[in-house]
């Protein structure tokens, strides 16, 4: 199996944080917005640097999202920044008129998404985002893996013409994927060629997809293993070319099985290749406290989940 | 050159009589709203804003409008059209299948004109300050224009908004309030009483002038110059519009009841008898 090399811990949110940075420097269309949490978004930097540039909102998220849609109108390029909760389902009638049916070219991007925000509980641990942003028309749905790929995304997406839903995170977690590498939306990247079971994994549960493909290796199961970062629109050349290969498959996400990536999969097999698919999401509940580790095992949100269900699916085969 | 009041009210006039046709020819839309903010329309288009030939979505260089309460988009395409933004004929195809002309406005179908979608209440002033806002980054010394419903100020959003624009000094932008005191389920005051409206956009920092006639095109004329001088002094500013729903057209007024119901063919005639053509129809 390809071997991937954690070059240290480190938050995707910070990704965000960086990816911004740099876009402050090299584009001067870029404005970002956010709802007092400067310090949670690691927008710090751009702040200091473009002060006219950037916008203190207040604990408004819905009059962000609508100035955001204005700040279009003049060419301006707005990234708006909160936690995924208050970026989604809390500006939902925002985003759906203001935004997505009027083709505004605002970007939304959201920390602390899923269960892995912690300690703070279900109010702030939004596992519907996803779902809620994918089905709106004409909007991009990203959900990166790493610190890499987090910057990388931020970097690509003030290039794409168009709203974009960018989930990411709190934690600190490997950091994996090429510095500097190149980001195409809706192009998914193949981490590891096997023949057995297709795990297609998202956002924090890629590195876990990475960890029980070593596990099965052990075992003598192949797994082929792909990064889905771009959820809509969906590469689904790549995972019928996978499935048509193994002939099963695992998705993995932080985020309710209703409305995930793994319906988004599923729907893309029924359509062109019914195989067998199983399912490592949150059981349609909400969150709760916990450290981000406690809750990913309670959740059955890791390597060990993976590999049970990759067992399992290819036994239906 | 711009045009005098005779011209202004003729074309008024106009206005109304596409209303009216527009409703009615589909059985439904918004008719009181837009005969009630019919003036307002004529000379903010005609008269009041700096505007460019033909449209493009960043509007720099010239000044902007946006429509937060969508529902009064008879008034708004009829204005749009006769001011050279599409075709006047294409208000025969208002909230028709594939048309351009949506129940409530949009920029989906590619409309010149129009820079937001609008309908769902409550979201048209953070809209236009973020265009205000873009103006100041672009070094564009023009206006944002914006109007809202009076029942439309329930939504909290626009209270977030009249906050923020006061705090950070969007002083670029000319708020307008359609004081009709009417909303669906009856007048303003029945349904959520909203106490001082006045009271309140000054209390959250905005400079507030009061226009007694609304349908007056030269009392707006006057109030909406004297609202202009008041820009670039680092407050945004707020237009009251007293204004009165289904104006126009007298047994339209002095009731809600025609807030979103259409004339039928008697009425309609009616209604167009007290309007009669200065433009020619579409």
């Amino acid at each position: 199996m390809k071997k991937y090399i954690n070059t240290g811990n480190k938050d995707t949110r910070s990704g965000f944080g960086a990816g911004l940075t740099e876009l402050g420097q090299k584009n001067e269309k870029v404005v970002a917005l956010c709802a007092d949490l400067i310090g949670s978004l690691k927008m710090d930097d751009f702040k200091k640097n473009h002060p006219e540039r950037f916008f203190q909102i207040g604990i408004a998220e819905a009059n962000m999202i609508g100035i955001a849609a204005g700040l279009t109108i003049g060419g301006k390029i707005p990234f708006t920044g909160t936690f995924a909760n208050f970026s989604t389902g809390r500006v939902y009638d925002q985003i759906r008129q203001s935004v997505a049916y009027s083709d505004k070219n605002v970007k939304i991007c959201a920390s602390h998404a899923g269960l892995t925000l912690g300690e703070d509980g279900a109010t702030h641990q939004i596992l519907e985002d996803i779902g809620l942003m994918k089905m709106l028309p004409g909007m991009t749905v990203i959900n990166t893996c790493d610190y890499n790929q987090t910057k990388a995304a931020t970097l690509a997406i003030a290039d794409h013409h168009g709203p974009v839903y960018l989930r990411f995170g709190r934690p600190s977690v490997a950091n994996f994927t090429p510095e500097n590498g190149e980001f195409v939306i809706g192009k998914a990247v193949m981490l590891n060629e096997g023949t057995d079971v297709t795990i297609i994994a998202t956002g924090h549960l890629v590195w876990e997809a990475l960890l029980a493909a070593e596990k099965l290796e052990e075992k003598g199961i192949s797994a082929e293993v792909i990064n889905i970062h771009t959820i809509k629109p969906l590469d689904e050349e790549a995972i019928l070319k996978s499935v048509a290969k193994t002939g099963c498959v695992v998705t993995a996400e932080e985020h309710n099985i209703l409305g995930g990536l793994g319906e988004s999969v599923a729907r893309t097999l029924s359509l062109n290749n019914p195989v067998p698919q199983e399912y490592v999401a949150v059981q349609d509940s909400f969150g709760e406290s916990g450290t981000p580790a406690q809750l990913m095992e309670k959740y059955q949100l890791n390597s060990q989940a993976i590999i049970a269900k990759a067992e399992k699916v290819i036994n239906r085969k | 050159m711009k045009p005098n009041t005779q011209q202004l009210n003729d074309f008024s006039t106009q206005v109304r009589r596409d209303i009216l046709r527009m409703v009615h020819a589909v059985n439904s839309g918004h008719p009181g709203g837009s005969l009630g903010c019919t003036e307002f329309f004529v000379a903010l288009y005609q008269v009041l804003m700096d505007r460019k030939e033909g449209f493009d979505m960043d509007g720099k260089e010239e000044d902007l409008f946006f429509l937060s309460n969508g529902h009064i988009s008879p008034v708004f395409y009829s204005v749009l059209a006769r001011s050279g933004y599409f075709p006047v004929s294409e208000l025969a195809t208002f909230r028709l299948i594939n048309s351009r002309l949506q129940g409530h406005p949009t920029t989906h179908e590619g409309l010149p004109g129009i820079r937001v979608a609008s309908g769902s209440l409550g979201q048209g002033m953070s809209v236009a300050i973020g265009a205000a806002l873009a103006k100041k980054l672009n070094n564009d010394s023009h206006l944002v224009y914006s109007l809202h419903g009076d029942g439309e100020l329930q939504e909290g959003q626009n209270w977030e908004a009249m906050m923020y624009a006061s705090a950070y000094k969007v002083d670029n932008y000319i708020a307008t309030i359609d004081l009709n005191g009417k909303q669906i389920d009856g007048t303003t005051d029945e349904v959520l009483h909203m106490g001082d409206i006045k009271a309140k956009f000054v209390a959250f920092g905005w400079d507030v002038l009061e226009i007694k006639e609304g349908n007056n095109i030269e009392a707006i004329i006057s109030g909406m110059t004297e609202a202009k001088a008041k820009t670039g002094k680092g407050k945004p500013v707020c237009v009251l519009l007293h204004t009165e729903m289904g104006n126009g057209v007298d047994f339209m007024m002095h009731t809600h009841a025609w807030h979103g119901k259409a004339p039928n063919d008697e009425q309609l005639e009616k209604a167009l008898a007290q309007n009669l053509p200065t433009l020619g129809d579409y």
